[in-house]
């Protein structure tokens, strides 16, 4: 199988003697660093961290469902369990994932800036993640919270005598680490580009960036007044949620998906990005229609923000405001769409190779293909009256941010690996995790769209007899899918010793980054560069290499 | 890649202000993108601000269309001379504010700090004014949750005495205006609190004369901080206060 | 090939120092139509009580935000990005008043 992989003799390579790691020694040098690249590997530590915890929880959903009754776990813990599982999952990993390991680490390299606009407030980012995460395990350790992610009021607020408040409160301080990190992109985006990188030179995956990052900075305060309000309601019982008082607990709901439906595009849009440039790479191709892919990441982040309600058709909001949400939700599907498109004619063709980015990329445009349509399915007030809190939706949430999301973030923390650690990982057992990932995920998730059809209820611990096959099918897939995730985890950290070395350009890929060393200096560029050529030039990059600079641009 | 053309660039920016003034920091390549880029960060976090107190207007807007007449009996039960008060103390601490800036600007070290400490004094105000509003409503039973009483609004209110007394079930819901009162109120004052404070630390060091040798961006951004504070009183003010005193 | 460009040239609006006057005199009307506001309040008008002072309020915050905020004289960036802010509020407000007003509207 041919590869575009190019390696430097590694009987001589060596790393280079100065670089980010190597500048500076000890804990300290680490815990208060203003580096964007040392941020973007302790983000990269703390994520993995909870990535296995929340993971684990998945693990004990998958075994109690083994079996029609609650055998394993009572139903409060299983409400427990499944709470944790989305807490931990959507806000301590998905939402952080791309944005704060790779794009923390690659942006400003990307655009030719020395840091971000603001490392201190990046630094604070990371330790408001990492307070956070602290108050999620506590939350868990002394109890666990059983009210779903969601934090549905009047359940939230008056029913439950678990650590909502606890947990709360780590959502909302997770919220301001997205918040920095989100406003230290658009800053630095907007008033660090190097000379002559106009905005349509930026790599989509700046673009993608901006737009998520929109969307953190002007959604998620509102999901943190929201979580206040409940707060407030459940120590002092101000009543704004309690319809005994007059409250209204729609009104929650209304705050909350505010929020959380740009959430899903802020987890989403970054993922996007790196596809772009995986797939542009690994076809040796610049992407098919660059302004209508940035366009349509901006086009995302901006009618994020009109949708929110089809997460509420059942929950009695008004026929009327049900039809425009749902005539705005198909809207929202086709900038998405648009990308799906322009990254099919990329391929077309072009030089196509299959290493290990190439391969997530590959699922993901399936995945997140199946996954994106049924959502559209589900924005139709008819379907999802059906459809709505069954296992349909649960499936179409993983597809798109399992077999999207995630799936994107493998392929960028591969992509990138050589850049950020100097070495290769093993490309043989990486190929064979990324083939494990895929077929365990379409043996998890897709007995679930069946499931859900038929009527399986979601966040149920017991189930009838009927639907045994199917979830049987589902938690055996949850078990190679575990394969699939452990896998890299134990090869990556291998390569940390014994991974060949990387060199600066091992993919022969265009983009800042990949003219300078791995792993980076501090400073990135000896240099500011100037930029004279359009993003994925594949043309300057050949006439570049005739006189390879190995520091500058 | 014209190495020459880089540095004589960075050089002719560089004179505009001294060589490297040692408040610019080591990414950035002039002062001015310097101030640029964290204006333009305070003004993303003030976008921030404004939709984190959005949700509570929101909250607003909905529960005084279906509870107009506890709203009203609530915000007659406020003090207007208190709130007419408190509005002029943050306009004119705007003011202070905005000729702090001013002063940062023309270099008047002395003056940073009077207006700052004016600004200190009428933030300081405001919170004591506050504090005795608050203060009034835990002694009339008015705090959600914790004291609250409908019963003064089943009778008639000797300042409004037009107004007819609230059946039972909606003078309950007088409980909803104050737990929006205390939220929306309480929200702006721990903002207040964090300015007061912040400024004290921006005082003390304008005094060493950290601020008028050309670092104009702390006290310009946290000028922005400020008068943002001040706008969500602006409206804060006719929405609680204002509701239907024509009686 | 191309001439390097600059990123985008600092417009030196920052350069503009706003005059003690112009404080001075925004001030003043802040002063008087918070004395208008809330004499106005005392007549009667209806529902357009809250219409007024609702416009008084945004005419305050328009004054503070050009003036003492600098906006009138800050870049294109900085204006759009205080649009932007006020846009997505406006869209949390209408978007979620598209429920209550066609469920819930009018006195309880």
């Amino acid at each position: 199988m041919s590869t575009i992989l190019t390696l430097p003799d590694q009987s001589t390579a060596t790393l280079p003697k100065v670089s980010y790691l190597s500048k500076e020694y000890g804990l300290k040098s680490w815990l208060l660093t203003g580096d964007h690249k040392r941020i973007a590997m302790l983000y990269l530590i703390s994520i993995t961290f909870f990535f296995f915890i929340g993971g684990a929880m998945a693990g004990l959903i998958r075994l109690e469902l083994l079996t029609p009754p609650s055998d394993l776990l009572a139903a409060d813990t299983y409400n427990k369990v499944f709470t944790a599982h989305g807490i931990i999952m959507v806000f301590l990993f998905l939402v952080p994932s791309v944005p704060a390991t790779i794009g923390n680490f690659v942006i400003p390299i990307m655009v030719g800036a020395k840091d971000l606009a603001f490392p201190k407030i990046n630094l604070l980012s990371w330790y408001l993640y990492v307070a956070a995460g602290c108050m999620v395990i506590a939350a868990l350790v002394s109890g666990g919270v059983d009210t779903g992610w969601t934090f549905t009021t009047p359940l939230s607020t008056h029913y439950l005598n678990t650590h909502v408040i606890t947990a709360g409160l780590a959502v909302f301080i997770a919220g301001f680490s997205s918040i920095f990190t989100g406003l230290n992109f658009i800053v630095t985006i907007h008033r660090m580009r190097a000379p002559g990188m106009t905005w349509f030179r930026l790599p989509l995956f700046v673009w993608s960036h901006y737009a998520a990052s929109i969307l953190m900075v002007l959604g998620t305060p509102v999901l943190a007044i929201t979580l206040v309000l409940v707060v407030l309601e459940r120590t002092i019982g101000i009543g704004v949620f309690d319809p005994t008082k007059g409250g209204d607990p729609l009104l929650f709901q209304h705050l909350f998906w505010f929020y959380s439906h740009p959430a899903v595009y802020i987890m989403i849009l970054p993922g996007m990005g790196v596809i772009s440039e995986v797939i542009s790479t690994f076809s040796r191709k610049r992407v098919f229609g660059y302004t209508a892919v940035a366009f349509s990441s901006v086009a995302i982040a901006v009618f994020g923000f009109f949708v929110w309600a089809h997460h509420m058709f059942i929950m009695g909001i008004s026929n009327y405001s049900a039809l425009v949400f749902s005539l705005l939700t198909m809207l929202v599907a086709v900038p998405s769409a648009i990308k799906i498109f322009n990254w099919s004619a990329t391929l077309y063709k072009g030089s196509i190779t299959f290493e290990t980015p190439m391969l997530y990329a590959f699922g993901f445009i399936g995945l997140f293909t199946i996954g994106g349509l049924t959502g559209v399915f589900l924005g139709s007030m008819g379907m999802d009256i059906h459809l709505t809190e069954t296992y349909f939706i649960v499936a179409h949430f993983h597809f798109v941010m399992v077999g999207g999301m995630l799936m994107a973030y493998l392929s960028g923390v591969h992509f990138w690996w050589p850049k950020m650690t100097g070495r290769m990982y093993p490309e043989g057992i990486s190929k064979l995790a990324a083939v494990i990932t895929f077929v365990g995920f379409i043996l998890t998730f897709f007995p679930q769209f069946l499931l859900g059809y038929l009527g399986m209820p979601r966040r149920y611990a017991a189930y009838p007899p009927e639907f045994q096959v199917l979830n049987v099918f589902s938690s055996a897939g949850a078990s190679v899918l575990g394969v699939g995730y452990l896998l890299p985890l134990l090869y990556l950290t291998w390569s940390l010793k014994y991974g060949k070395i990387a060199g600066p350009n091992p993919w022969q890929a265009t983009g800042l980054e990949w003219q300078i060393q791995s792993p980076p200096l501090t400073e990135n560029f000896v240099e500011t560069p100037i930029v004279t050529h359009e993003a994925y030039d594949y043309e300057w990059l050949e006439s570049k290499k005739d006189h390879e600079v190995p520091t500058v641009g | 890649m014209d190495s020459h053309t880089i540095a004589a660039q960075t050089a002719e920016a560089g004179h505009i202000e001294h060589e490297h003034p040692p408040f610019l920091r080591h990414h950035f390549a002039t002062v001015e993108q310097q101030r640029e880029t964290a204006t333009f960060g305070m003004w993303l976090f003030l976008l921030t601000e404004i939709m984190f107190f959005g949700g509570l207007f929101c909250a607003y807007l909905i529960y005084r269309n279906w509870y107009y007449p506890a709203f009203v009996d609530g915000s007659h039960s406020l003090h207007i001379w208190a709130g007419t008060l408190n509005t002029t103390i943050l306009i004119v601490s705007s003011f202070t504010m905005a000729m702090g800036v001013h002063a940062s600007e023309t270099r008047m070290r002395k003056a940073l700090v009077g207006w700052c400490i004016a600004t200190i004094i009428l933030g300081c105000g405001f919170l004591c004014v506050k504090a005795y509003e608050w203060h009034d409503e835990w002694v009339e039973h008015h705090v959600p949750g914790l004291n609250f009483s409908p019963e003064g609004f089943m009778r008639v209110n000797p300042a409004y005495p037009a107004d007819a007394p609230l059946q039972r079930d909606m003078a309950e819901k007088t409980q909803v205006y104050f737990s929006l009162y205390f939220a929306m109120t309480g929200m702006h004052a721990l903002h207040m609190i964090i300015g007061v404070s912040l400024l004290a630390l921006l005082t003390i060091r304008a005094w060493g004369g950290a601020y008028t040798s050309g670092h104009v961006a702390p006290v310009e951004n946290f000028g922005l901080y400020w008068h943002f504070v001040d706008i969500v009183w602006i409206f804060l003010f006719p929405l609680l206060y204002l509701i239907s005193r024509h009686q | 090939m191309a001439e390097p460009k600059h990123h985008d040239e600092p417009t030196h609006h920052e350069e503009h120092i706003v005059s003690p006057t112009v404080y001075l005199l925004i001030g003043a009307a802040l002063l008087v139509l918070t004395a208008t506001t809330t004499a106005v309040s005392y007549v009667e008008l209806g529902n357009f009580n809250a219409v007024v002072a609702l416009a008084i309020a945004c005419i305050k915050m328009t004054l503070v935000v050009l003036f003492f905020m600098h906006v009138k004289y800050s870049s294109k960036l900085t204006k759009l990005t205080v649009a932007a802010g006020f846009l997505t509020f406006c869209v949390l407000i209408t978007m979620t008043m598209t429920d209550y007003i066609s469920r819930a509207w009018g006195r309880w």
